[in-house]
């Protein structure tokens, strides 16, 4: 167990908080919610700031664009970017922290060549078209079906929940290319593929979140074409591929958000002193405990790194525990802040108070707690599949 | 950074482990419970014997000379076996009170933050002390946990500076405490997972029901993110990162003791089960060196600095 950074490990973040230093001062506010073109220009322009300094798929391996460097690095980077208030990966989200890595680790030379190099630049913004109306919790019950006709699949279906669909270039899309029956089981004839957001056929319908943000999409696909070379894995084996995916949805995906919980937790003590709530001392020991809860969190990332990076990089089970921990913190976070805030804890105009909205989308999104809790007793603990 | 546990600190884990489980088995434990709860002097011996007391002393001075880290990982395969005893208060005198590094003298501590002592009766020494104060015993909830009530420490004379001796070791008693915690956490998890698995109603294994698995999955994750909290204060011996592994511990601990007694129904409310003594002794514990309501004011005094 070493805790302390490598002459190298401190040197990158040295040079990380300078850059960052001179570089954040320069931007400008992150347009609002309500114009998603405009959060994608900035976000995807604070990812190419990123990629000229040399600092874009930083863990990525070098034949896939990255930089090669450790998962540790990874991890410096993200705790200097949140702790020095440096934009969100944003529409950036779903291209560099699960589909990119998913091709990185699965796609063929020529598919790595063509997809992730516009990732790291920030050219092209990804979206993920796995849930459907009737595939939520499970996933694997997808119909959205695509028939081979030469050298296309023809994909007809929807998906929903598509965070970003808007103004998204991709989408990772799980299609059946084998449809279930009796010799076919339903996990079987899934098959991952890249499909472009504007060929024909694609029509987005933006959904209201309870946020009053139009963050995530219905996504129909009529007879949609996708080349048979933008399948990732073989034909019929998506299932493992999107395992992957998912490990590092979980798995890494949530980790730089700790940190900034951190932030926002350090703003709310400012707060509760000056408003005189930090004397209430329920809701001082309760702000106390969750700086020590984040402080465990941001522990348990480390450990969980130090254990992929000697495992080959893709995160394990494990990531299924850190999202129950961490989802859950989330939210006790943002209840603490209104009980700091009170009644100002209403005004819609703070940015906090969306993100108290958005918060309550961890514990669904991504899987939700009770499917991670079956996650975390069959696959880690070795209880029974129930029935 | 390489937070994973070097092959030295496995071996030393497994090594821990085997002993206490030839030395202090699940009958051993039964019958202490039966005897009543009195010290095992030969088994303290051996314990001094295989370097338990003496981990962290200089080898000089005829220690180990490991740190923090390896301390951590002993006491946690003593608080999975629920060995008894004042184990920290013994492993924080040694160097201090001759005998004790050897496993031949038993040392209590003002830790309760109280008049309680543990284990006076059994010991020879109370750290800080310069001899046994008296006291009245007192009848404790955890069977392996006797207690005496003492004048009041906070007055003149040896109590008080015994109190003010436990006070100056609280970062390390909290910290080898919560460690007992997470290895009683570890092993309730075990225990509920296994007997999800062997015990069947309604035709099926409980484990299989979303219930006792949804219960089962909330442990792992308590354990899991208390141990990770647990091993980092243990590195950084940052007493803000102490506080927060006792006070996860301390939950990790009783929490799931009581959902393990949950997943075994009515077996779980016999005395014949283990469960009711790794929940009490996980109530003494959290009443140890630092309880979860100071370590959360000490975080909050924390958060206030870094915030400024
Ligand atoms: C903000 C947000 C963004 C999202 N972004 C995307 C995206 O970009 N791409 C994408 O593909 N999807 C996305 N999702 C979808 C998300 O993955 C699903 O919402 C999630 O997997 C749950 O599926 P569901 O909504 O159909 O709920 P359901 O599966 O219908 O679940 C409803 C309730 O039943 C419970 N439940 C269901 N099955 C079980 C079971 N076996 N055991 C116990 N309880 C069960 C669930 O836990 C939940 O409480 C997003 C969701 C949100 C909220």
């Amino acid at each position: 167990m070493d805790l302390t950074p490598t002459a190298e490990e401190q040197d990158f973040r040295a040079r990380l908080r300078e850059w960052l230093g001179k570089t954040l001062p320069e931007l400008p506010a992150r347009p609002s919610p309500d114009d998603w073109p405009g959060r994608r220009a900035y976000d995807t322009g604070w990812q190419r700031r990123l990629y000229d300094a040399g600092y874009a798929g930083l863990h990525w391996p070098v034949d896939a664009g990255g930089r090669g460097a450790t998962p540790t690095q990874h991890l410096i980077f993200l705790e200097e970017t949140e702790r020095a208030g440096a934009p969100y990966v944003g529409a950036n989200f779903v291209g560099l922290l699960h589909a990119g890595p998913t091709i990185a680790a699965e796609g063929t030379a020529a598919q790595r060549a063509r997809w992730l190099p516009p990732v790291l630049r920030g050219d092209e913004v990804w979206c993920q078209g796995f849930s459907e109306p009737g595939a939520g919790s499970d996933l694997a019950a997808l119909r959205t079906r695509a028939v081979r006709d030469g050298d296309d699949y023809v994909i007809t279906g929807s998906k929903i929940w598509t965070s970003h669909a808007e103004v998204a270039d991709w989408c990772e899309l799980l299609v059946r290319t084998d449809p279930v029956s009796e010799s076919v089981p339903k996990h079987r004839g899934i098959s991952w593929l890249a499909m472009p957001m504007d060929v024909p056929g694609v029509t987005v319908r933006p959904l209201r979140t309870l946020a009053g943000s139009t963050e995530f999409a219905e996504v129909f696909l009529d007879e949609v074409r996708v080349p048979v070379a933008n399948r990732v894995g073989a034909e019929n084996d998506g299932w493992r591929v999107t395992m992957v995916t998912l490990s590092f949805e979980r798995g890494t995906a949530f980790v730089g958000e700790v940190v900034a919980c951190r932030r926002t937790l350090g703003a709310l003590a400012r707060t509760a002193r000056a408003n005189g709530r930090w004397d209430d001392p329920v809701l001082r020991r309760r702000l106390g405990r969750l700086y020590g809860e984040f402080g465990a969190l941001w522990r348990l990332t480390q450990w969980n790194v130090s254990e992929s990076q000697a495992s080959g990089g893709v995160p394990g089970v494990g990531g299924s525990v850190f999202k129950l921990a961490y989802s859950h913190a989330r939210q006790e976070l943002y209840d603490a802040a209104a009980e700091v805030l009170g009644a100002d804890s209403l005004a819609l105009d703070e940015e906090w108070v969306l993100d108290r909205l958005s918060s309550l989308s961890y514990t669904i999104a991504a899987g939700t707690s009770q499917i991670q809790q079956n996650i975390v007793a069959e696959r880690i603990l070795g209880l029974p599949k129930g029935r | 950074m390489d937070f994973r546990l070097t092959e030295e600190q496995r071996d030393l884990r497994a090594g821990v482990r085997e002993l206490l489980a030839g030395r202090y088995g699940r009958e051993a434990l039964r019958a202490s419970v039966d005897s009543g709860g009195a010290l095992d002097r030969e088994l303290w011996r051996q314990l001094g014997e295989a370097g338990f007391f003496a981990l962290r002393l200089p080898e000089a001075d005829g220690g180990v000379g490991l740190g923090l880290p390896e301390a951590v990982l002993v006491f946690e395969e003593a608080g999975r076996a629920l060995l008894p005893g004042p184990l920290v208060a013994t492993h924080l005198a040694a160097g201090a009170v001759p005998g004790a590094a050897a496993g031949t003298a038993v040392v209590t501590a003002f830790d309760l933050g109280g008049p309680l002592v543990a284990h006076l009766a059994d010991a020879d020494a109370v750290l800080g002390a310069a001899s046994l104060p008296p006291g009245e015993p007192v009848r404790c909830a955890d069977p392996l946990t006797p207690l005496h009530r003492v004048a009041a420490p906070e007055g003149a004379g040896d109590a008080a500076a015994a109190a003010a001796a436990a006070a100056a070791y609280r970062d390390e008693g909290a910290l080898l405490t919560a460690a007992l915690q997470v290895g009683s956490a570890l092993r309730t998890v075990e225990l509920a997972v296994r007997y999800a698995g062997e015990r069947e109603q309604f035709g099926q294994p409980i484990g299989a029901f979303q219930a006792v698995k949804h219960l089962c999955a909330q442990m792992l994750v308590r354990a899991e993110v208390a141990r990770t909290a647990l091993y980092a204060a243990a590195v950084t011996a940052d007493p803000a990162e102490v506080a927060g592994a006792k006070m996860l511990a301390d939950g990790a601990a009783v929490r799931n003791a009581r959902d393990c007694l949950q997943v075994y129904g009515g077996m779980g409310f016999t005395w014949e089960a283990d469960v009711h003594l790794h929940l009490k002794r996980a109530w003494v514990r959290a009443e140890q060196w630092r309880t979860a309501g100071e370590a959360e004011e000490l975080l909050a005094a924390e958060l206030a600095a870094v915030a400024e």
